[in-house]
């Protein structure tokens, strides 16, 4: 039964969704997800510490061997990941029959859940992988049923940002068809590790790089690196609560996962980093959107789209972890994917639950709702304390260790403009709480009560976790820092 | 003549490259949100080009053996086109629901009348 677990990881949630749009009916659809949900952290966690003892796992799908048959590949990274987007989609799911139920006709709620399972499925696919092309196939199960999600929100608008993201992630994924295509012609294989040792043969350096380029710029498209970034920030606002939530958790982690895995694991850090200036573009655009995108979110009146400004900024540490290329700076870039899916997922589930009272959100409209809705509005204090990076929150975790990883470089500047724009973000979020803790309730929001226990119960989980998650660090940092040395050592 | 010779050599890819590069002009100059998405399938077709064309071996057979035969072309491009054809038809399919649904919700597909309703609201 355990070495079917990688197979497992993917086929269940696939089956569910078959399952779920077979039912027709949203509460038991409903269940049908929250069953798969429940189920993939199990999973995930049981690959991880096997992972951990006992070295990367590798399955043969189809009892096809590698490198011809298609590979599913655990190591500690990818287990790592998977358990994040595991963690999300089970923790969010109870939160969803409310929320969805109060946004989406009953008649579509069944079909929700079937979007929401392909995305969980294509999302954990994409980590599992250790297929170039299988890679793609997965990105976009999940890539279309996350334009479905977000078209489904409640405002006409919902359905234009679902086409813009189409769009967009229609030409990132076809770049990233075009590098793969590249790379197949110069290695003959599609199995990433069978690639990069390959690469070490080819002495046609140009259709790699060519490749590396399309990679970097089509998978950027899909995280939303500053400045492919357009797409994002409506796509969020106008999807309903829970997909905001999941997918501003989920989807941009996987994506970057698939970028660290080609630079560090198939390519290797000395190609990536040594001959081209991959490393000094990336940490600029990396800045750029620390700084701009926080900016810009400073000043949004919706807090959804607030929010979703904040997502490109905090994806801009990730990536500064991924550029700087040392052990310390690229643990923290790891462990930011992780905690900043924590913090996040808190923050949109807050939101979504103020949504889900009052029908909007609007920040003029949150005033007084820390009377209102206390528990609701604590929480997102506490993930809004996380998101700045305050000392004992897990947001202060990872940019400690981005810290350390520009020290580690002799950049002084870099440690300043890291914590120069945690600052700006306590600008957006103390809007937020000027409002809600700092002025009466209006009439509007005279009505709202706290949320019920089954959304108010997710919201804590999270804001929770990014507590313990500053505190307790053996799970994060420890695996995180794993994860790091076997990137940058080299993938076997 | 010589300086034609590597052009001519590879004129397959010279056709996948006007090809992509066409379909991406489309999506980006265009504002008619079906003709956007003729450009984006343009664009997503053009890419199995780049993966057949250099499958085929002239002189090639398909890989199966036989008496006589060698020279084999590689079958795998062709599957992996067929796969990245349903994901295609799937994606173009999505986005016209996507339109039909747009159009029925603001009485246009082209995108600058939206950007101007969304502007006033």
């Amino acid at each position: 039964m355990s070495a079917q677990l990688p197979a497992l990881q993917v086929v269940l949630p696939l089956l569910a969704a078959l399952l779920a749009a077979l039912v027709r009916h949203g509460g038991a659809a409903w269940l049908i997800a929250l069953a798969a949900s429940l189920a993939m952290p199990v999973i995930a966690f049981v690959m991880l510490t096997q992972v951990l003892d006992g070295g990367s796992i590798s399955y043969e799908l189809g009892g096809w061997a590698p490198p011809f048959g298609i590979e599913y590949r655990v190591d500690v990274l990818s287990a790592f990941v998977l358990l994040l987007i595991s963690i999300a989609g089970a923790v969010m799911l109870p939160y969803a029959r409310l929320s969805v139920a109060a946004e989406i006709a009953s008649n579509r709620r069944a079909w929700f859940y079937a979007m929401y399972l392909l995305c969980l499925a294509g999302l954990l696919g994409i980590v599992i992988t250790g297929d170039a092309f299988n890679a793609f196939v997965f990105l976009e199960i999940s890539s279309l049923s996350a334009y479905a999600m977000i078209g489904m929100g409640p405002n006409r608008r919902a359905l234009f940002a679902a086409y813009q993201y189409l769009i967009m992630g229609t030409i990132g994924a076809t770049f990233y068809v075009i590098a793969v295509g590249l790379l197949y012609t110069m290695t003959g294989t599609l199995n990433l590790v069978d690639m990069s040792e390959r690469l070490a043969d080819v002495s046609n350096m140009r259709p790699l790089f060519a490749a590396l380029a399309f990679l970097t710029v089509g998978v950027s498209l899909k995280f939303a690196l500053f400045p492919l970034h357009v797409w994002l920030p409506n796509a969020y606002a106008f999807a309903p609560s829970f997909t905001t939530a999941f997918i501003a958790a989920t989807a941009t982690k996987a994506a970057v996962y698939l970028l660290l895995r080609y630079f560090y694991s198939v390519y290797g850090v000395g190609v990536v980093f040594g001959a081209q200036p991959v490393s000094e573009i990336l940490l600029f655009l990396s800045v750029a959107a620390m700084f701009v995108a926080s900016l810009v979110a400073v000043f949004q009146d919706n807090v959804k789209r607030m929010l979703a400004y904040s997502s490109v900024a905090q994806i801009g540490y990730i990536t500064l972890g991924l550029s700087l290329a040392n052990q310390a700076g690229l643990t923290g870039g790891i462990v930011h994917l992780f905690n900043h899916a924590m913090i996040k997922g808190a923050l949109f589930l807050a939101v979504g639950g103020v949504v889900y009272r009052l029908g909007f959100a609007r920040i003029g409209q949150f005033a007084g709702l820390g009377r209102k809705m206390p528990l609701t509005m604590a929480a997102f204090v506490l993930a809004g304390l996380a998101l700045i990076g305050t000392p004992g929150t897990a947001g202060f975790i990872s940019k400690w260790y981005l810290a350390l990883g520009a020290l580690e470089k002799g950049w002084w500047w870099l440690v300043a403009l890291i914590v120069v724009s945690s600052m700006i973000s306590i600008f957006y979020i103390g809007r937020v709480v000027e409002q809600a803790y700092f002025r009466e309730p209006t009439e509007e929001t005279a009505k709202a009560r706290d949320l019920p226990l089954s959304m108010l119960l997710p919201i804590w989980i999270l804001a929770g976790a990014t507590v313990y998650f500053g505190i307790e660090t053996s799970l994060t940092v420890d695996v995180a820092r794993r994860a790091a040395e076997m990137l940058l050592t080299g993938l076997r | 003549m010589e300086i034609l010779e590597p052009i001519l050599h590879h004129y397959n890819h010279w056709i996948t490259i006007f090809l992509m590069v066409s379909g991406l002009y489309i999506v980006v100059a265009r504002g008619n949100m079906v003709k956007k998405l003729v450009g984006l399938a343009l664009f997503q077709t053009s890419v199995y080009l780049l993966y057949i064309s250099p499958g085929k071996i002239l002189g090639g057979t398909p890989p199966i053996l036989a008496e006589g035969f060698s020279v084999y072309s590689n079958p795998l491009p062709h599957v992996l086109i067929l796969t990245a054809i349903v994901v295609g038809v799937a994606t173009l399919a999505l986005g016209l629901a996507l339109v039909v649904r747009i159009n029925e919700e603001f009485g246009t597909i082209e995108e600058d009348e939206i950007f101007e309703m969304i502007s006033e609201e």
